[in-house]
């Protein structure tokens, strides 16, 4: 690494600085530079307080450790479901490998137009090179159905960063979660290679073979909302082997991810718990209120018990990777508690009463997003007003 | 339309006898003005209601487009006659009786001609009433000018208005649904569904995205011309 260090500061460095031949891609040597080093600006030695060098790229770094258990069972679960379905006994390397296969095209794609696209962008407006893709790329495959063509994936991905991102002002200012808002617009742009029960596993064919009959390939969400029962046991949805997008199955894997987010402070627990909280209430209501609903099958959905309807779909998944985000979510304590219940009550809801969206959570998100700031905003009106009052009783005791 | 207006001239130069010429620099710009520094839509951002719900197509878009041409040329004439006439008091009902009228005859002229694209139209047509862009010429501009300027900014402000509708529904109905007024521009044989690798963008054809199209159209548009920007 320092053989590398050297190599750059002496070698390449100065063709990127003011007044140099590239200076204009200034921005991508610094990206690429912090990325492998520590920055090289120091905190100034009167008046910092915040000593700790963890940088917007370290905590990225920690998200998406936290989601390569994930990424890796995504991989496993697609090649397993495939070979479960055209019947044939495959060896976990090769279940594994041939995940690998279908989904590692999906990162390449995520990452490499989303980072071209903002490097562009830095480029263009001279700023420094943002790292708020990196989590996003990392999550965008994991929330796609494993047969999306790739370039529904490059398209998803560029209006999410640019109408999503860079319109309001690049990292830190955006207002949607930009990897939900790239589901949600491919989601609305590509209906049926986003939704229904062909895309979430992948049957395509060799010579000799063929799907075995009976075959459904609806994730467990799907078939509740059609037919109010599904063949897949709570203990496989809990462990995740089960048909859905790529990364977002295992509630098992997304705990751990959970935890490590909570142990290094990255992701709030505050909102984690009151989205749980949230979506078991909504779930106690439902099975309170079963004999109401409108259809047998309905019925049977909300009857379902209510925490089963935690580790069905992208609940948990969303909750902890995409609820918690620290741009789009709510900023004080309080606000969080509120921000989180009403994703997780929201969520069973609209998965619940409209089948036509199985998946509630991302609409969940995307709408308790746009609510973030007036929560926020109440939430402070509501300190101001207590502090004045606090202010009133003192100085009318004085 | 340029020609149109250069025939027009040519007739009435000798009629006309006021000092300024019927092209003066301060007219022309009435008619330029609206496409770019002061577009109806993009920067006075009013009219949106229409631009979201027409522009699915490219068709219902261009017939509304001269339909609000017409009202808002004509109407903007009618006002600016009676100008000194109308108490100023009752003033706003009676431009939306001009309008109204107006508005009534283009409807009977498109279900007599464009039966489908007025059925397509439906209710927008009769709230061409209610359009901002033109109660607000009206308000502001033919109260206070003589007939030929009003027209000139009634023709002006129109297509501002036509200009962007047009665009949008070019975008929505391209990449929506693979047409262009109607006839398949994208190749049958690209489609996955035949084997290809294309498939249309079901998004367009939603009201959010006319919205973000305008939003990236307002967006090119400062861009360009940076006095546009505010702040």
């Amino acid at each position: 690494m320092k053989a590398i260090h050297d190599f750059l500061e002496d070698n390449i460095k100065p063709h990127f600085e003011k007044g140099a031949k590239y200076e204009k891609l200034w921005p991508v040597f610094d990206g690429f530079y912090t990325f492998l080093f520590v920055p090289g600006h120091t905190t100034p030695g009167k008046g910092a307080h915040i000593r700790d060098g963890i940088d917007l790229k370290r905590t990225m770094n920690t998200v998406i450790m936290a989601l390569v258990p994930c990424l890796l069972f995504g991989m496993w679960n697609v090649g397993y479901h495939h070979y479960n379905a055209l019947g044939i006994d495959a060896a976990f390397i090769d279940q594994f490998i041939f995940g690998a296969i279908k989904v590692i095209p999906i990162v390449i794609v995520s990452y490499g137009v989303g980072l071209g696209l903002e490097f562009l962008f830095c480029v263009i407006k001279g700023h420094q090179i943002e790292e708020g893709y990196l989590v996003s790329g990392m999550l965008i495959p994991l929330i796609m159905p494993v047969d999306i063509p790739l370039w529904m994936v490059a398209i998803s991905v560029a209006f999410a960063v640019v109408i999503g991102k860079e319109v309001f002002g690049g990292t830190g200012m955006n207002i949607f979660n930009p990897a939900l808002l790239a589901r949600a617009f491919a989601f609305f742009a590509y209906p049926t290679y986003m939704s229904g029960d062909k895309v979430w596993i992948n049957t395509s064919v060799q010579e000799g073979q063929a799907v075995v009959d009976g075959f459904s390939g609806a994730t467990i969400l799907g078939d509740l909302a059609t037919t109010g029962t599904t063949n897949y046991s709570p203990l496989e949805a809990f462990i995740g082997m089960i048909p859905g997008s790529i990364g977002e199955t295992s509630t098992l894997l997304v705990l751990l991810g959970a935890g490590l987010l909570i142990f290094t402070g990255i992701g709030s627990w505050r909102i984690m718990l009151s989205a749980v909280i949230g979506g078991a209430i909504m779930g106690l209501i439902f099975n309170g209120f079963a004999e109401y609903a409108i259809s047998p099958e309905q019925q049977a959905f909300m009857a379902v018990p209510f925490w089963q309807q935690l580790i069905f779909g992208g609940f948990a998944f969303g909750v902890v990777f995409m609820a918690t985000d620290p741009v789009s979510g709510s900023q004080t304590e309080l606000g969080k508690y509120y921000y989180g219940f009403f994703i997780g009550f929201f969520a069973i809801m609209i998965r619940v009463f409209n089948p036509a969206y199985p998946e509630g959570i991302m609409l969940a998100i995307l709408f308790m997003n746009t609510m973030a700031p007036l929560i926020d905003h109440y939430v402070i009106q509501a300190n101001i007003k207590k502090r004045q009052k606090r202010l009133a009783l003192k100085t009318a005791g004085a | 339309m340029a020609e149109v207006l250069e025939k027009e001239v040519v007739e009435k130069k000798p009629v006309a006898k006021s000092k300024e010429p019927l092209f003066s620099k301060k007219n022309k710009k009435l008619l330029t003005d609206p496409f770019d520094d002061n577009n109806p839509i993009t920067v006075q951002v009013l009219g949106i209601c229409s631009a979201l719900a027409i522009t699915v197509k490219l068709q219902p878009a261009i017939v509304m487009a001269l339909s609000v041409v017409f009202v808002m040329a004509a109407g903007n004439v009618i006002v600016s006659l009676m100008r000194d006439a109308v108490p100023n008091r009752i003033r706003i009902i009676v431009q939306l009786v001009v309008v109204a009228s107006l508005v009534v005859l283009v409807d009977q002229v498109l279900k007599a001609f464009v039966y489908d694209v007025s059925k397509e139209l439906a209710v927008f047509v009769g709230l061409i009433i209610t359009n901002c862009i033109i109660m607000g010429r009206l308000e502001a501009f033919a109260l206070g000018n003589t007939p030929w300027r009003s027209l000139l900014d009634g023709i002006g402000n129109a297509a501002g208005y036509g200009i962007i509708l047009i665009i949008v529904a070019f975008f929505r109905e391209l990449l929506g649904s693979g047409q262009l007024m109607g006839f398949q521009i994208i190749p049958e044989s690209w489609y996955l569904a035949n084997g290809g690798f294309y498939s249309n963008n079901g998004f367009m054809l939603l009201p959010p995205m006319a919205l973000i199209t305008v939003g990236v159209l307002i967006w090119i548009q400062r861009s360009r011309n940076t006095k546009l920007i505010e702040d």
